[in-house]
Parts: C-alpha cells; sequence; structure tokens
C-alpha cells in the first residue's frame, strides 16, 4: 500500500481579518475511495476547498498532494498536479458551448498548445478528442455538446461543471454541493456519474448537505464545525457521534 | 486605381491591422485605449531605423513591432491588476505618455513637435500593407481555433475558473497585450511608410478610441468583428460625403444606432459557427 496520503492537511488555519474560518484543521485523504466533507452553514467546507485549490493562500499550515506541498503554488499549478474542482454557484464560461468547456478542461494536458493552431496536428489532439467524447457521454451530455452551456436546465449545467472537472483527468475531484437545488431525478443521475466516475480510480471529497446523498454514497466522513474538525469516520460512526448531532440539532438544555 | 482609391484602400488595411490589435487583448478580457501609442512606438522606431540607419523596409517594420510587443508586454504586467473601466484609463495615460516622448525627446532625428519627413522618396505599394493583412487574418483564423484561442476565451470569460482549470492566464494576458501591441507597431511602420510623414499629434487619444471603435462596432467575440467594424468606419464614410456637413453628426447617429440594434456588434460568435463550423463536424464520426 501507498504510505503517502493522496491529500493531506496538516494543521491549516484560514483567518480572514480576526475570523478563523479554519483553525488547525488536519485531514488525510487516500487513494481511491470517496470522501464526505460536511457541517452547518459557516463551517469552513468552501473554505477548505479554497485552500485545497489555491484560491487563498493557508495563514498557517501546509498541504500535500502526494507529499508535494501545494502551499505556495499558483493555482494553475495545483490544477495541473492533478486536482480539479467545481463550484458552489455553478461556474461556466458565457460564450462556450458544452463540448468546448470539456476542451478547455483538458486544455493543459495537450503538450502541443502551439501546434493545435494547426488544425488537429497529430494524434495527440485526436486522444484528446477521444477523452473529451469519453468524459460527455459518461455525464450524459452528448446530445447538448454543441449547445451553449448557460441556456441549458441547471441540473445539466451542473453536469457541464463535472465534466469539464473531470475532463482533466484529475487524481482528487472537488464537488462543492453537486447535487444542490436538484429534483430527485436529476440528484440520482449526478450520483450515478459519481460512481461512474469513482470506478475509474478517481479519489472523490465532496461537501453535500443531504444527509441521504452523503450516507449512501461515502466510504468516510469529516465533520467541520467552526473550522474545526468535530468527528470523522464511516457513515455509520458519524451517525450515531454524540458532537455531530450536537452541531446539527443543537444542545439539549 | 487613383491615388484616392489607393489611399483608402491602403486606409483600410492598416485600420484592419489596428483592428486586430485591439481584439487581440480584448480577446483576454482587456481593453486597451493605448494603442495609438504602440502604434507610434513602431512608426518611430522603423522610420528611425530606414532613414537614420539605412536598414531596408522589412527589417525597419519588424524591429519596430518588436520594440512595440516588448514596451506591450512590460505593460502587460502591471495591467494584470487593473480590470474594465481602470485599465482603460491606465492605457490611455500610456498612449500620452509615448505621444508626449516623442513630441519633445529624439527631436534630432524626428523632428518632435514639427513631424518626421523624408521616410523614402516614395510610398510602400500597399501589396506590402495587405500581405501583412493576409498574414494576420491566416494567424488569427488558425488561432481563433486552437486551444490557445479556447484559453484566451476562458480567461475572458471568467479569469478565477481560468486558472482554477489549469489556464496559465498571466502567460496568455500578457502575450495577448504584447501580440497586439506588436502588432498595432507594424501598423505603425506600415503607415511610416506609406504616408512618409509622421508627427506625434497623429498618434492621440482620438486615433486610440477609434481602434477600440472598430472591434466594439464589430463585434469582440471574433476577431471578424474587428475586420468589419474597420471596414465600416474606413469605408462607410466616404460614401457620406453627399450629406456635405452633416457627414459627421450622421456618422455618429450611425454608431449609436448600431450599439442600440446590436450591443454585442455586428458579428457574434454564433454566426461563425454557422458559416465556419458545419464541415468540421467531428463528432458525426465516432
Amino acid at each position: 500500500m501507498n504510505q503517502t496520503p493522496l491529500l493531506h492537511l496538516s494543521r491549516v488555519s484560514k483567518a480572514f481579518g480576526g475570523l478563523l474560518a479554519v483553525n488547525g484543521l488536519s485531514l488525510q485523504v487516500s487513494q481511491g475511495y470517496i470522501y464526505g466533507l460536511i457541517g452547518p452553514n459557516g463551517a469552513g467546507k468552501t473554505t477548505v476547498f479554497n485552500l485545497v485549490t489555491g484560491v487563498y493562500p493557508c495563514t498557517r499550515g501546509s498541504i500535500f498532494l502526494e507529499g508535494v506541498d501545494l502551499t505556495k503554488l499558483k493555482p494553475y499549478r495545483i490544477a495541473r498536479l492533478g486536482i480539479s474542482r467545481t463550484f458552489q454557484t455553478i461556474r461556466l464560461f458565457p460564450n462556450m458551448t458544452t463540448r468546448e468547456h470539456v476542451l478547455i478542461g483538458q486544455n493543459f494536458l495537450s503538450r502541443s498548445q502551439l501546434g493545435s493552431i494547426l488544425p488537429f496536428w497529430g494524434t495527440e489532439e485526436v486522444t484528446l478528442e477521444n477523452h473529451a467524447e469519453e468524459a460527455l457521454r459518461l455525464l450524459g451530455l452528448w446530445e447538448v455538446r454543441e449547445r451553449k452551456a448557460v441556456i441549458l436546465p441547471y441540473g445539466i449545467q451542473r453536469k457541464v461543471e463535472i465534466a469539464r472537472a473531470l475532463a482533466a483527468r484529475p487524481k482528487l475531484l472537488l464537488l462543492d454541493e453537486p447535487t444542490a437545488g436538484m429534483n430527485v431525478r436529476e440528484t440520482e443521475d449526478v450520483l450515478n456519474a459519481l460512481s461512474k466516475i469513482h470506478d475509474f480510480g478517481i479519489t472523490i471529497l465532496v461537501i453535500e448537505h443531504d444527509m441521504r446523498v452523503v450516507m449512501g454514497i461515502c466510504d468516510h466522513i469529516f465533520v467541520l464545525n467552526f473550522g474545526q474538525m468535530i468527528a470523522e469516520g464511516s457513515p455509520m460512526e458519524i451517525r450515531k457521534d454524540e458532537q455531530v448531532l450536537e452541531a446539527y440539532l443543537g444542545r439539549e438544555e | 486605381m487613383s491615388s484616392y482609391q489607393l489611399d483608402l484602400l491602403s486606409n483600410l488595411g492598416i485600420n484592419i491591422l489596428l483592428a486586430l490589435s485591439v481584439y487581440c487583448p480584448m480577446a483576454t478580457g482587456q481593453l486597451s485605449v493605448g494603442n495609438a501609442g504602440f502604434m507610434a512606438i513602431g512608426a518611430y522606431v522603423s522610420a528611425i531605423l530606414s532613414v537614420h540607419v539605412h536598414l531596408p523596409l522589412f527589417p525597419s517594420l519588424i524591429i519596430g513591432g518588436i520594440v512595440a510587443g516588448v514596451i506591450g508586454a512590460l505593460v502587460g504586467f502591471p495591467a494584470l491588476r487593473l480590470k474594465g473601466i481602470f485599465l482603460a484609463m491606465a492605457t490611455l495615460g500610456f498612449g500620452e505618455i509615448v505621444r508626449n516622448f516623442f513630441m519633445n525627446f529624439l527631436t534630432p532625428m524626428t523632428g518632435g513637435a514639427y513631424g518626421f519627413r523624408g521616410i523614402g522618396n516614395i510610398p510602400i505599394s500597399i501589396s506590402w500593407i495587405w500581405g501583412w493583412v493576409a498574414f494576420f487574418l491566416i494567424f488569427f483564423y488558425f488561432l481563433s481555433r486552437s486551444r490557445v484561442g479556447l484559453a484566451m476565451m476562458a480567461t475572458h470569460d471568467d479569469e478565477t475558473v481560468s486558472e482554477l482549470i489549469g489556464v496559465h492566464i498571466v502567460l496568455l494576458k500578457v502575450g495577448a497585450f504584447g501580440l497586439g501591441a506588436f502588432i498595432a507597431g507594424v501598423a505603425g511602420g506600415l503607415y511610416a511608410h506609406y504616408y512618409l510623414y509622421i508627427e506625434p499629434e497623429f498618434f492621440n487619444v482620438w486615433e486610440s478610441i477609434h481602434m477600440v471603435l472598430y472591434v466594439i462596432m464589430g463585434g469582440m467575440l471574433t476577431f471578424w468583428g474587428g475586420v468589419l467594424g474597420a471596414g465600416i468606419f474606413t469605408v462607410l464614410p466616404e460614401f457620406l460625403r453627399f450629406l456635405k456637413d452633416w457627414r459627421g453628426a450622421f456618422f455618429g447617429m450611425v454608431i449609436i444606432a448600431l450599439m442600440i440594434a446590436r450591443p454585442s456588434g455586428l458579428i457574434t460568435k454564433e454566426m461563425m459557427r454557422i458559416s465556419f463550423w458545419i464541415p468540421y463536424r467531428k463528432g458525426e464520426r465516432a
């Protein structure tokens, strides 16, 4: 077994002025599992994603991907090392089609950036096109590939975002509330896609509010409250944890 | 062809180059209102090289373009911190710095405010100008269908997300700014060697604003927009000569009407799709 964890947060803190959004958080993510990151509103879940992907610098502590220190790296470098993400509020490119979203997602995998100025130069571009098609089909977006992504229904836009992140062939996929605001069928669709992505061997860390989703798909769950980890473990363990129940439901006087 | 028609054609070619010089940074979301400054750098450097150093035309043009491009890339770095109207103001200031520089410095070589006379004896043929136009049109055609073009559009649409999916936005934005400056510099060199006379006043703010208007009128999302905008701005006033004194005012009204009718420009990306993408349905193959 591989000794270095895929993702390792070591006593990471993030302060916004006087507010400690993340406070001495340590966690480890091993390759090949689906992890859940849960907690009440304002617990610091999205901040953790922003720290891992380099949107914000850490105030203290370090973050490692397969032993490589990400703490000082720019976001585009971190993405190229194998971390992709989606956003809590959908962020698509207003001028791009669905297919173009997938192509831009895998863009940095193309070694001959200028070679691609000549149309469809060599075999690399063909391979990438095939990967793009795979990602589009996996998420059921093949039919809408030439449509502008921002005019598609909400549930499908979420899937475009996931396809864009997936196209980069990441080691670690960070999903920020992938089923928020979706109806039952759309949620099921996304969950099916997630289990297929998991079958590819991609590790997933997902922020989610829907407890049925979290309990259903996650192998391991981290619970945050006020920027600190209050519990971690299997869904069964989390369900019974006193502190988790207290954080979600409040203490009985 | 009459010299009137020749002048119109050469103007058209130079204006198309200037439109492309504004389109290039705009394709990565940067509005430059200082491209007359880069044009002036290209014009003066190439004119000095061919008059005082006796270099042939082609290397003079290239060096003029490169000097403008390098200065453009240097301006591009601080420009990274500015957006929208603030970047517009900063680049406008840059253009004024360049104009004042050529007004007051290097005057023994350039004549300063009196103008730079005697740049060669006969004007270059317009095939020089249109050769460069053809080169850059082919270049942008391939760029727009390449992965670099896609990354530029992503940067234009959402910088934060672009960076988070691995796009090196600093390189792209500085590169686009520098390339735009290079094109403006070449256009300036061609201008100097076609009209054989330049003065700092040619490269004022109004000239920069014109270039931006070409692109806004024609459409910002494809390079053909700038080409069409430059065409309309150059040719339409000539057809309006019968309006005599009302010509300028009428042209202003045309601009306002177009902005109301087609706020995102005459050519949109979808139009390019219909006409250019149908033979390229790669997906059907699989």
